[in-house]
């Protein structure tokens, strides 16, 4: 039946050389695990990826209860977190892959910087992959304000200080980023604005560019 | 394919012809086998909440309405007037008292009813006598569907006005959830 349609479509459109470029390539034997066990550190990229994916599908379902407004924002999230059903699940998965999120990209990073693996030709694919980790921690920022407790607006204050002490051009930034002159209700829609659309835009457009690059270049040698 | 295998594989299906061996799985039919299971246990076990908490609204209890008190049994004639009476809503984080109102009247056979005012055409609010044209009638502004003193449809709407279920206690009318017209059809 699934081999049918596929067929079907296949006939007309074409796609396996399409999924064949895309998924079927080598893995070298000094990445897999199954041949040196210590090549698991070659799997927190790819790791870093499944949580980003689970941080997105969670995050869309989350914006299923969640309001952006100072008014309902810290009552709308008590209420999917206490009485939808699975509610704890969703926003704890979404909670802690947050912080697995950093972990993992931490840990990738270490293990590209110890391979060696950001020297030439990669130098470019490095840029990008900080880019990326600069955008995760604006998400993280972003998202941390977003319930409205008091542990958020606390960490959005320290934030906006923080913003406003770089020379010059400090307190414009922080005007930008709060949206006004207090932390205050335009700045949790700002920022609720910033962590559903603009961030993760940016971010899979950085994702893109890194994962094709990965491709083309392929895994760095064994050390 | 190799010869060997070719032999080995007529082999195989001979045997299937006689029945006394069991179908064997490939060593690659093995593994796409578990580890799709897995993939698919490790997929279900991420995306199974996440569906169970965007359904929930199907799946809660809905509260059965309460009665609530609207006027004095003594107050109605057999001219329906419009009373109107506060729900308390509870609609997730928000609640609110909501405004309803309801077209009460006592019918020819003395029984007092209480129709609902949203129009069965398209959910627009009805009037009683607010037309020349509909004199006695229900009538509603959007596309002129209107309805007998009872509730009886005579144009546009497709179905009678709703009734609202009603018990009358120590002289006061309570009103309840809304059920469809039992005075007409």
């Amino acid at each position: 039946m699934a081999k049918g349609i596929y067929n079907w479509i296949d006939e007309r459109l074409d796609i396996t050389p399409m999924w064949r470029d895309v998924a079927d390539h080598e893995v070298p034997e000094h990445v897999n695990p199954a041949h040196h066990f210590s090549a698991f550190v070659y799997c927190f990229g790819g790791l870093t990826f499944f949580i980003t994916v689970i941080q997105i599908l969670s995050g869309m379902f989350l914006t299923m209860y969640y309001v952006p407004d100072i008014i309902n924002a810290y009552a709308s999230v008590e209420f999917l977190q206490t009485k939808v059903a699975f509610g704890q699940i969703v926003r704890g998965m979404h909670h802690w892959g947050a912080s697995l999120v950093i972990v993992m990209m931490f840990l990738h990073t270490l293990r590209v910087f110890f391979t060696g693996s950001y020297k030439a030709p990669r130098e470019m694919n490095w840029v990008v992959g900080v880019l990326i980790l600069f955008v995760m921690l604006g998400l993280g920022f972003t998202g941390y304000l977003l319930p409205w407790d008091n542990k958020a607006y606390f960490a959005t204050k320290v934030g906006m200080q923080i913003a406003d002490s770089v020379p010059v051009i400090g307190p414009y930034v922080k005007e930008l980023l709060q949206g006004g002159t207090i932390v205050g209700a335009q700045t949790l829609s700002r920022f609720f604005a910033l962590h559903v659309f603009f961030l993760p835009a940016g971010l899979l457009a950085l994702l893109g560019g890194h994962f094709f690059m990965i491709r083309k270049q392929g895994i760095s040698g064994p050390l | 394919m190799a010869k060997g295998v070719e032999h080995r594989m007529s082999n195989h299906n001979e045997h299937e012809k006689k029945g006394n061996a069991r179908k064997e799985m490939t060593r690659r039919q093995f593994l796409a086998y578990t580890l799709g299971g897995t993939t698919a246990f490790m997929a279900g076990g991420a995306a199974l909440p996440m569906i169970r908490f965007a359904v929930n609204p199907l799946l809660e209890k809905k509260e059965k309405g309460s009665f609530i008190k609207v006027v004095e049994e003594s107050k109605i004639t057999n001219e329906p007037q419009e009373f109107s009476f506060q729900l308390h809503q509870v609609d997730g984080w928000y609640e609110s008292e909501a405004k309803l109102s309801a077209y009460i009247s006592k019918g020819e056979d003395g029984k007092i009813f209480a129709l609902s005012p949203i129009c069965q055409h398209l959910g627009c609010t009805i009037g009683w006598n607010n037309d020349k044209n509909f004199p006695n009638e229900y009538h509603c502004p959007c596309h002129g569907a209107h309805y007998t003193k009872d509730g009886k449809n005579l144009a546009v709407a497709p179905r009678p006005l709703k009734e609202y279920q009603m018990k009358i206690e120590n002289g006061f009318i309570y009103l309840g959830d809304l059920v469809d017209n039992t005075r007409v059809k």
